[in-house]
């Protein structure tokens, strides 16, 4: 059974198509594994019932002409599922059954796969260790000398579920780094499309200038797979592209002679740990082997990516959570007025992370700041566009590492919000020039834990990442040592 | 800019968030390490530098003005937390 959910998502599908293998028994092998790791609680909300069912009645009138016919995935409780619960992670959305279904999330069950249930996260994404959820925190399926680490975030439980063989594979969310830090963290390959090539309709919104859907899997063919399905123009997001699809699968070609590859040194931060170093230094080397040529470059105000991001993603933010008043939806706290009752629900309702970020948002928009703090931080947002858009005049994609450290223990980076935002310094800056990247494991640091490098493409050139990205993941050759210690 | 008690009470009520002594003090902290942290972006020179609020290239679409039946009331309705018939029920708002 377990050699099934160790199947990555191409070969599940096709095993499913030829019949080697039957829907239900790919399902029941996910169900089975999902019922024997609650200790991780990766799952807010599980479906395992009717996965079994709809898995059953798949094999029963041979409906396997979708793409992802048969496959279980379980998903971000960020997207919203019709009739299925969809909370966020957070309080204020406790027992939310949206009438309707995110298009994303449509796009895969139209290609035939099956929900196993939504997966825990950041409370509205906002985190990165999973440990802002309502819902408790997700274990990552690595340990350090049998001590529990953060799996990142906000897409914790994605990225633990998939790096333990809990779902086939997943879509998470990136606003900062939310796919590609856990991705990480968890030895998986995690990609943030270019802003705009997915629909952001009917998933919970953070920051809207910045959140984007995307692809987390066992590797790059199941992540070209899985943006080949929910990529796509759509009506209903007027910012979702209005271009042609990718076809990004069949276009998998790890031949990346004469590929110009990036190194901006300003991704060279205080205090990174020598392993980062040494294995962006192998990274290059890989790249070099495959025939691609290194060149320098510079990103001169990297450095102003994370404090732009926390003046732009708090403000939009602090706007689009105005919406969690107690009356349409979700939680309500009493109050003896109306006033009172909106302030007493959204103080029980949201957790400490998403209050801060709220009232810094409100304060930076709010009369007499808003020019010092969010018109400056808009400017510099474009200065850091215009950084990576000079740096794709000479090369096709950018090599970095996608994290400054290996996953940590719970509680190590509670106490102090700077350093929890720091661990995105390599993630944002993609975010705020809109641009895709994708992450993919490359090796293990010391104490045996994951570590990712970082591809960074031109806008609406995932092709070209996920082209580097297969050509390295062969030179690479990375082997999961998850062992199952919490069965 | 150094963020008081003052400042959060007026922050927090803006916000729509209830305050209390404890919800305060976490907040004048945390709000002012954050603050000082995105202070940094004061040593750059944006002069003549145009904001940039969205990275979407393409312009705004119009489409055709057609009637679609989306969700049922009732569906909607379903997730208050209180309601009555066709309502959401709040708390009294005219004297």
């Amino acid at each position: 059974m377990s050699e099934i959910t160790k199947l990555t998502l191409v070969e599940l599908t096709k095993k499913i198509k030829s019949k080697e293998l039957s829907a239900l028994e790919a399902a029941n092998a996910y169900v089975s594994r999902i019922k024997k790791s609650k200790k991780l609680n990766t799952f807010v909300t599980e479906t395992l019932e009717q996965a079994l069912a709809s898995a059953k009645n798949i094999d029963d009138n041979n409906l396997k002409s979708g793409v992802l016919a048969g496959a279980p995935i379980a998903v971000k409780d960020l997207f919203c599922t019709k009739n299925v619960q969809t909370t966020a992670s957070s309080k204020i959305l406790k027992n939310f059954i949206p009438p309707y279904e995110s298009t994303v999330t449509s796009k895969l069950w139209d290609s035939g796969a099956i929900l196993l249930g939504k997966l825990n996260c950041d409370e509205f994404a906002m985190g990165s260790s999973n440990e802002t959820s309502a819902y408790g925190n997700v274990i990552n399926p690595y340990q350090e000398s049998g001590e529990n680490l953060v799996p990142g975030g906000s897409s914790g439980g994605c990225s633990s579920a998939v790096s333990a063989n809990l779902t086939s594979s997943t879509v998470g969310t990136d606003t900062g780094g939310s796919i590609r830090q856990p991705a990480s963290f968890t030895g998986i390959v995690g990609l943030k499309p270019t802003y705009g090539r997915c629909s952001r309709w009917g998933i919970v919104a953070f920051a809207s200038s910045l959140d984007q859907a995307g692809p987390m899997t066992k590797d790059v063919s199941d992540s070209a797979l899985m943006l080949d399905v929910i990529s796509g123009y759509d009506e209903k997001d007027s910012t979702s592209a209005n271009i042609e699809k990718g076809d990004f699968l069949n276009s998998l070609n790890k031949n990346i002679k004469g590929l110009k590859v990036g190194i901006p040194k300003e991704y060279i931060v205080d205090n990174m740990p020598k392993e980062i170093q040494t294995l962006w230094d192998k990274g290059i080397e890989w790249m070099k082997e495959s025939g691609a040529i290194i060149k320098n470059i510079s990103l001169p105000n990297t450095k102003y990516a994370l404090p732009t991001y926390y003046i732009v993603a708090p403000a939009e933010a602090s706007s689009n959570l105005a919406r969690y008043d107690g009356v349409k939806y979700g939680f309500r706290a009493p109050g003896k007025d109306l006033i009172e009752m909106y302030e007493n629900t959204r103080a029980e309702g949201f957790g400490n992370e998403v209050k801060r970020r709220i009232m810094i948002g409100t304060y930076v928009l709010s009369s007499g700041y808003y020019d010092a703090y969010y018109l400056k931080a808009q400017q510099v947002r474009r200065l850091i566009k215009n950084d990576f858009d000079l740096a794709f005049k000479e090369v096709d994609t950018i090599l970095t590492p996608t994290t400054p450290s290996s996953a940590f223990k719970i509680g190590d980076k509670t106490n102090d919000p700077i350093s929890m935002y720091l661990n995105d310094v390599f993630t944002v800056p993609v975010n705020l020039a809109g641009l895709p990247a994708i992450s993919i494991p490359a090796g293990f640091d010391d104490s045996g834990l994951p570590l990712g490098l970082q591809l960074i493409g031109k806008s609406f050139d995932e092709q070209t990442i996920l082209n580097s990205a297969y050509a390295l993941e062969e030179k690479i050759s990375f082997k999961s040592k998850v062992i199952d210690w919490w069965m | 800019m150094t963020i008081n008690k003052e400042a959060v009470k007026k922050i927090s009520k803006l916000s729509r968030i209830a305050s209390n002594d404890e919800f305060e003090t976490s907040m004048i902290k945390d709000l002012n390490t954050i603050l000082k942290f995105v202070d940094q972006l004061n040593e750059v020179d944006t002069k003549d530098i145009e904001p940039l609020s969205s990275v979407v290239e393409q312009k705004l679409f119009q489409r055709e003005d057609v009637v679609k039946k989306m969700n049922e009331k009732e569906e909607i309705l379903k997730n208050s937390p209180n309601k009555n018939e066709n309502y959401f029920v709040v708390p009294k708002v005219i004297e």
